[in-house]
């Protein structure tokens, strides 16, 4: 493996300009956004370089380290602050500054009338640095520190405008929900240190071989939890539809593009436990399973465009998960998928954004409508994207969804059946709520107030959104091309293109299936949407009023959580104050009133030092005894 | 002179130069303090240029018989444990005078008094950590209330005079428990052909288990109270309630170190057998403290009270790092108690300006900081982050090394001190909505910024969090001996991993 002396820049750069736009304050304001923006798309410089510097190398030199310093060293565990880049890191680290970047760009003009911008981007700056460390990190204690950075990156953006009580507390849950998901990562840690004496990558590999299916499992199930947290999938999910109270271009970057991602490539970073734990990997696929129904059904009933886009990012990393789950394989399709989403969902948001630009920050879709002729570029661009989504052939989800469909069904058996049915199943409801939000925003007839203007946003917006388009069109087949993302991470996943082998199900027929079922949820989606009441109706069927309340997720939380948590608080303030406290306040009692008889023995203030000597003397006399005893 | 030596008696030096300033002229009290206080800070950093790194124990050291009759000595000495305590607590005095500048006016006694009595505290707190002599230290120990209980009687706020009455009888009860293991300790040196107090030599004596549990019971109970740990910790909010915040730091963030200090230096070291024996008790309660004091922080009304809470949660942490026996463990847990320092001071400092401001002590009267007080609201916020252990701050490397440390021992115990992770996010960002976000709450609007001395007090432990966090390396260079000495003299060694290499 070669060492390179770069890397660090790809971190240092965007932590150092963070840094100065947060230290120097209203100094900045004038600069800080070209500044942030400049930087961003210098780090995507330097991984462009490493990236050219992987293709000039082969075999096991493609992969690079550096070694910053010694960071902990007691006893066995020794951990370095020390980086990789590997054909799995290198995936992100574009996918971040490339993506992160032209979100800078077109923050610099959604952001223009905000007094704090220079602030804003600041957060984005450390984002990226914290994003980057996260996936550069070479050991699980290196990640760590990146991965509750872009928790708390992602708390200080949604919480932008936290002078709001909602945004505020939307804010709080976010980072309540990570730390949950964070309790499983240092489990998992923990469990990696006791069990192989190491917490580095290699390290825990190289145990995993001899390691027992029990502490495998364990490791397993503790990264998925983290994974959880971290990609809003079932338990802990429910922070990301809250999360949307942040800057849409926060949403786009990092509650679709990157941060929500991390835990597939924890996952896919960790193939090696996975691989050797069956269970823990039927626990991975059910999570996934689960999670790209809950968001689909979540998606079909919100009218906030914004929402909507939340809970088909929560369902679309349900399949990236699911893929985890598939065995070696699964993990390239995984991160294809990842890939091609980072383009068309962070394309979505950015349309969204630019929508919501030119109705004065309206995100009620029941008061859209009509606004293709208005916002030509953005319906075009958002277009490509639905497309993407949808997986039509040939833009980019059509190749990086249905082979997930396709490796799900060769799992074979009742499992095969289940797992790839519900993922068709999915695609099918995701047609209907990527149908339904395109046809409320851009189609039929306008149904805003005379008083807004939409109109098309600055060439600054609709430039990232066009080359998102772009990668929207092309990213999937480019990446699938004769294999070229499957060869390119077999380093890392240890999956050869063959392996898919054991085809039960031919992929003509998967994306036969896959296009009927997504024409079905289409054009369902366009009969019913047909005309748009600008109030949401009351008269709905029992699942429209379940998906409307999340599955009655926060319902859930409250009782289960909230409200025992905050009686049990209670209880033990009570508890401390009458029954502990209450006890020393006894003793105390107690001795008041002798030494109140024995005062009367006494003139002088030191009463209660002499009695206190006196008890002493005697328990000294009793201790005497005993050690002489 | 002895270097240590004159670390422990430059602020006494100090305090005579007080003497000779007029009452009324407070400033020249203030500076003199201020420049005693660094003084003091110059000799302890000499001290590491002859401190030699990475050699095991005490360094440093000077003795002078005090009573020859009984054998007790004015010993001191330092190894790493003692090394880092020491120098949090001369960085930490400093940072207080600067800090609480205003906060001795409106005392019962004067200004003068109030900083003859601070530097008296910080000549105690040095030579606690420092004396080698069981009777030294003990005297120590006891003769250190008697400053803190003027400070919070004196200078404090609310029902101070009740608190400090509190704080005195509860330490006094725990030193007297003390005080008959040191006689315990004596007797049996004796019996073993030489009286001493000297800690080395005592650590070599022969002592039956039985005996062993109650003399490690004498010191604990006294250590435990001081730390404080559940269910001995009811004396903390209230002092907490009432003191100056200055005074919370020097309690809280060094005062109360003395426990878990002591525990690691005699419980462990001169007790190994009977250390065995209540580990397992005591680790239960370590995390009944983690937990419980969590809960009641997230329940507090009155931010001091809820600072001290959170303390009794992290002191739980400690307490788990020592008695898990295991080297991550032991350092962790000492660079805990470092770290806890800064972190503590840190809440308590702006905290204690947020209180000044605002002139109430009710989170409920805050609000919407934010948005008026920007680097102030951001000082509260990165203190908050230290103390829910945001990896890059010092305080996650304590507490991962102290977690991970357990649990290869005890990985039921890690898994439930784990839960204090999330417990902390609640408080903490509970505390920070509460406080920093939201509308402005009425009674705030013109509350001034953070002012340059305010600035200058708080950046130093801002430094220290994110140093000490991103390369905790020289600090864990220096307790690491230490702590393999302490193994050694328990007789244990690190559990070894359990799938092969």
């Amino acid at each position: 493996m070669r060492t390179s002396s770069h890397l660090v820049y790809l971190i240092a750069l965007p932590l150092f300009s963070s840094a100065i736009l947060l230290l120097l304050g209203r100094m900045a304001d004038k600069w800080g956004h070209i500044f942030a923006t400049l930087i961003s798309a210098s780090a995507f410089g330097v991984g462009v370089f490493e990236f050219m510097a992987m293709h000039s190398h082969t075999g096991a030199n493609r992969a690079a380290t550096q070694k910053l310093f010694e960071w902990i060293s007691v006893g066995n565990l020794k951990v370095d602050a020390s980086l990789l880049l590997d054909q799995l890191s290198i995936c992100f680290v574009l996918l971040i500054t490339g993506v992160g970047t032209l979100i800078h760009i077109y923050s610099i003009a959604y952001m223009d009338h905000d007094k704090d911008r220079r602030r804003f981007f600041a957060y984005l700056n450390f984002f990226i640095a914290a994003m980057l460390l996260l996936v550069l990190g070479n050991s699980y204690l290196n990640l760590y520190v990146g991965w509750e950075g872009v928790g708390l990156a992602s708390y200080l953006l949604i919480g932008f405008w936290n002078h709001n009580q909602t945004y505020a507390v939307a804010a709080k849950k976010a980072f309540i929900a990570n730390r949950i998901g964070d309790v499983g990562l240092s489990l998992a840690i923990m469990i990696c240190f006791t069990q192989f004496g190491a917490v580095s990558f290699d390290g825990v590999k190289a145990g995993a071989s001899h390691a027992s299916p029990a502490a495998l499992t364990a490791i397993g199930a503790m990264l998925l939890l983290a994974a959880a947290g971290k990609s809003a999938q079932f338990p802990l999910q429910s922070w990301l539809g809250d999360a949307m109270a942040g800057p849409t271009p926060v949403s786009a970057l990092i509650h679709a593009a990157t941060m929500v991602t991390a835990g597939v490539y924890l996952i896919t970073r960790s193939n090696f436990i996975f691989d050797a734990s069956s269970t823990a990997r039927i626990l991975v696929v059910t999570v996934g399973v689960i999670t790209l129904l809950f968001g689909a059904i979540v998606g079909t009933a919100k009218d906030d465009i914004k929402k909507a886009l939340a809970a088909s990012t929560m369902s679309q990393i349900g399949y990236m998960i699911l893929a985890t789950g598939l065995g070696p394989v699964g993990y390239a399709f995984a991160i294809m998928h990842l890939l091609t989403h980072g383009f068309f969902k962070a394309g979505m948001f950015l349309g969204a954004g630019s929508v919501m630009h030119g109705m004065d920050d309206e995100i009620n879709m029941r008061k859209y409508g009509g606004l293709a002729k208005l916002m030509p570029i953005t319906a075009v661009t958002f277009g490509l994207g639905y497309l993407a989504i949808l997986g039509v052939p040939p833009f980019a989800g059509f190749y990086s969804k249905d082979k997930i469909i396709e490796t799900a069904f060769n799992q074979g058996g009742g499992k095969g059946i289940i797992l790839g049915g519900a993922a068709l199943l999915g695609a099918g409801i995701t047609a209907f709520y990527m149908t339904r939000v395109v046809v409320l925003t851009f189609a039929g007839a306008k149904r805003w107030k005379d008083g807004s203007h939409p109109h098309e946003s600055s060439v600054l917006m609709w430039g990232p959104m066009v080359v998102l388009a772009i990668g929207s069109i092309a990213s999937g087949f480019l990446l699938s091309a004769g294999g070229a993302l499957v060869n390119w991470l077999q380093p890392v996943v240890n999956a050869s293109h063959a392996e898919g082998g054991k085809e039960l199900m031919k992929p003509l027929v998967v994306s036969v299936l896959a296009l009927g079922i997504v024409a079905l949820g289409a054009g369902y989606a366009i009969i019913k949407y047909r005309t748009v009441p600008e109030v949401a109706p009351e008269k709905v069927s029992i699942f429209t009023k379940i998906a409307r309340k999340d599955l009655y997720q926060d319902i859930f939380n409250d009782a289960v959580l909230v409200k025992p948590g905050t009686a049990l608080t209670a209880g033990l303030v009570a508890t401390d104050h009458h029954v502990i406290d209450g006890a020393v306040r006894l003793v105390g009692w107690v001795i008041g009133e002798v030494s109140d008889v024995l005062r009367k023995l006494q003139n002088g203030y030191v009463r209660s030092y002499a009695l206190m000597m006196f008890v002493g003397v005697f328990i000294g006399a009793l201790i005497l005894w005993v050690v002489t005893a | 002179m002895n270097l240590l030596t004159l670390t422990i008696i430059l602020p006494l030096l100090g305090v005579l130069g007080l003497v000779a300033v007029p009452k009324e002229n407070t400033k020249a009290i203030k500076l003199l303090a201020l420049a005693s206080s660094v003084v003091t800070l110059i000799s302890s950093l000499l001290m590491l240029t002859k401190y030699k790194f990475g050699v095991q124990g005490f360094q440093l050291v000077s003795s002078h018989s005090w009573f020859k009759v009984f054998n007790i000595n004015y010993a001191v000495g330092i190894d790493g444990l003692a090394l880092v305590l020491i120098l949090l607590t001369t960085v930490l005095v400093p940072i207080v005078v600067v800090g609480g500048w205003n906060e001795a006016e409106n005392g019962r006694w004067s200004v003068k008094t109030f900083y003859m009595l601070i530097l008296i505290l910080e000549t105690f707190m040095v030579g606690v950590f420092a004396a080698t002599d069981v009777f030294l230290f003990y005297v120590i120990f006891e003769a250190m209330l008697v400053p803190v209980y003027f400070l919070i009687g004196g200078y404090g706020r609310g029902e101070r005079a009740a608190a400090a009455l509190k704080f005195l009888l509860y330490s006094l009860f725990g030193g007297l428990l003390m005080l008959a293991a040191v006689i315990g300790l004596f007797v049996i040196s004796i019996k073993q052909g030489h009286g001493t107090f000297d800690v080395t030599a005592l650590s070599h004596l022969k002592i039956s288990h039985n005996t062993q549990d109650w003399l490690f019971l004498g010191f604990f109970i006294a250590f435990a109270i001081k730390a404080p740990l559940f269910p001995f910790h009811t004396w903390l909010p209230g002092a907490a309630k009432s003191a100056t915040p200055g005074t919370s730091i020097l309690v809280l963030g060094v005062l109360d170190k003395v426990g878990t200090y002591g525990m690691i230096r005699f419980c462990i070291a001169l007790f190994p057998e009977a250390t065995k024996t209540f580990a397992p008790y005591i680790i239960v309660l370590s995390l009944i403290s983690i937990i419980y004091g969590a809960f009641l922080a997230i329940g507090q009304k009155d931010l001091n009270s809820l600072i001290a809470f959170t303390s009794i949660s992290h002191f739980g942490f400690i307490v788990l790092g020592i008695f898990a026996m295991t080297s991550q463990g032991l350092t962790g847990a000492t660079l805990y108690m470092v770290n806890h320092g800064f972190s503590t001071a840190a809440l308590f400092l702006v905290g204690g300006w947020m209180i000044e401001r605002r002139k109430s002590t009710q989170v409920e009267d805050f609000g919407g900081l934010q948005r008026i007080t920007p680097v102030m609201a951001w000082s509260f916020f990165i203190a908050g982050m230290s103390a829910l252990a945001l990896p890059g701050l010092s305080s996650f490397v304590s507490e991962f090394l102290v977690l991970v440390g357990t649990f290869t021992r005890y990985p039921l115990a890690a898994v439930i001190g784990t839960t204090g992770i999330v417990l902390a996010a609640l408080y903490i960002l509970l505390l920070v909505q509460r406080t920093l976000h939201g509308p402005l709450q009425a009674g705030n609007e013109d509350t001034p910024d953070l002012n340059w001395r305010e600035k200058f007090a708080l950046a130093p432990v801002i430094v220290a969090l994110v140093l000490l966090g991103f390369y905790p390396k020289p600090a864990i260079h220096v307790i690491n001996p230490a702590t393999s000495q302490i193994m050694a003299a328990a007789q244990v060694t690190d559990p070894t991993p359990l799938a092969g290499k």
